[in-house]
């Protein structure tokens, strides 16, 4: 049924995405609330690739690994933002531009 | 033949809305967009006889981390259009570094020939029984450790946004606790049509 869905189409979704992602991350360099979610599709992007590898060599343990990426995943977006609204809070604003007090 | 149209279904929508979240002016649409990614994403996962992880995305990070996206994202009083100004500056560098990547990535992998099968028909055990088989002996440890990273993440973010604010009336709890009945409730003997003379 499945026979025509390989598995490097699932590799190519993915390496879309992560692509996607990086890309983000280079043309949005003052939003760092755009460069938190590129980093989140890069993240899911890159538990799609566990999630196909384990399909298509019936084994579980990329499933488990994706779990654990989901896991830190919701911690560091928590992280994230929290440190951003702190941020905001004593600056005013978030771009990433202003962020060089420990500069030498 | 249906599953590889919902396929293709998915994957493009993911894809267009990947580069939707990436590229889109107003932060809240890249939210609802990143939405709309996972929300396929899932479905790639469903194909994929993944079901408890289709459904774990769908719960965990469009129910609470796109959330929290939306809700800072609405929070914070920001200009979003000065925050775009190294946009075409950066565009030629990401492009090239992007189609960089891209290409190697796909070299890598039509170039991969390891010992991958089709795609299994979906056996006795449901992928749920059969993940939490595996998750809660063979890999105990990292799941405890999962909750512990959990844990510190809930601890951390609420201590870096908690602050003490003056000027704010709170209730003191131990305050009220520590309240005896002899210093606040006081016994008048009250005569008849004389009234009470003493209000304290």
């Amino acid at each position: 049924m499945l026979a025509d869905i390989t598995l490097a189409h699932y590799l190519t979704v993915a390496a879309i995405l992560f692509v996607f992602g990086v890309f983000g991350i280079f043309i949005n360099r003052k939003n760092v609330i755009t460069i938190l979610m590129s980093i989140e599709l890069i993240l899911l992007s890159v538990s799609i690739n566990l999630v196909a590898f384990s399909a298509y060599s019936s084994d579980l343990s990329g499933q488990i690994f994706s779990l654990f990426i989901l896991t830190v995943a919701a911690a560091e977006a928590a992280i994230g933002l929290a440190i951003l609204v702190v941020y905001f809070r004593n600056r005013g604003s978030i771009s990433v531009d202003d962020i060089n007090v420990m500069k030498g | 033949m249906l599953s590889s149209v919902f396929f293709y279904l998915f994957a493009g929508i993911c894809c267009l809305a990947g580069l939707m979240v990436v590229s889109s002016r107003n932060p809240v649409h890249s939210v609802l967009f990143l939405i709309l990614a996972f929300f396929n994403a899932a479905g790639l996962f469903i194909l994929l006889n993944a079901e408890f992880l289709a459904m774990l995305l769908v719960v965990v990070y469009v129910g609470a981390v796109a959330v929290l996206f939306l809700f800072v994202v609405m929070m914070l009083d920001i200009n979003y259009s000065e925050l775009r100004e190294g946009f075409q500056k950066y565009r030629s560098l990401g492009l090239l570094i992007g189609a960089v990547l891209l290409v190697e990535l796909f070299a890598t992998f039509f170039e991969y020939s390891g010992n991958v099968k089709s795609l299994p028909s979906p056996g006795a055990v449901h992928n749920t029984k059969a993940l939490g088989q595996v998750i809660y002996t063979d890999y105990i440890y990292l799941f405890q450790l999962a909750g512990l990273i959990l844990l510190v993440a809930m601890i951390g973010a609420i201590a870096l946004t908690l602050r003490k604010r003056s000027g704010v009336r709170k209730q003191v709890i131990a305050d009220q606790n520590s309240r005896t009945r002899a210093e606040t409730v006081k016994l008048a003997k009250v005569e008849t049509g004389a009234g009470v003379k003493e209000a304290s």
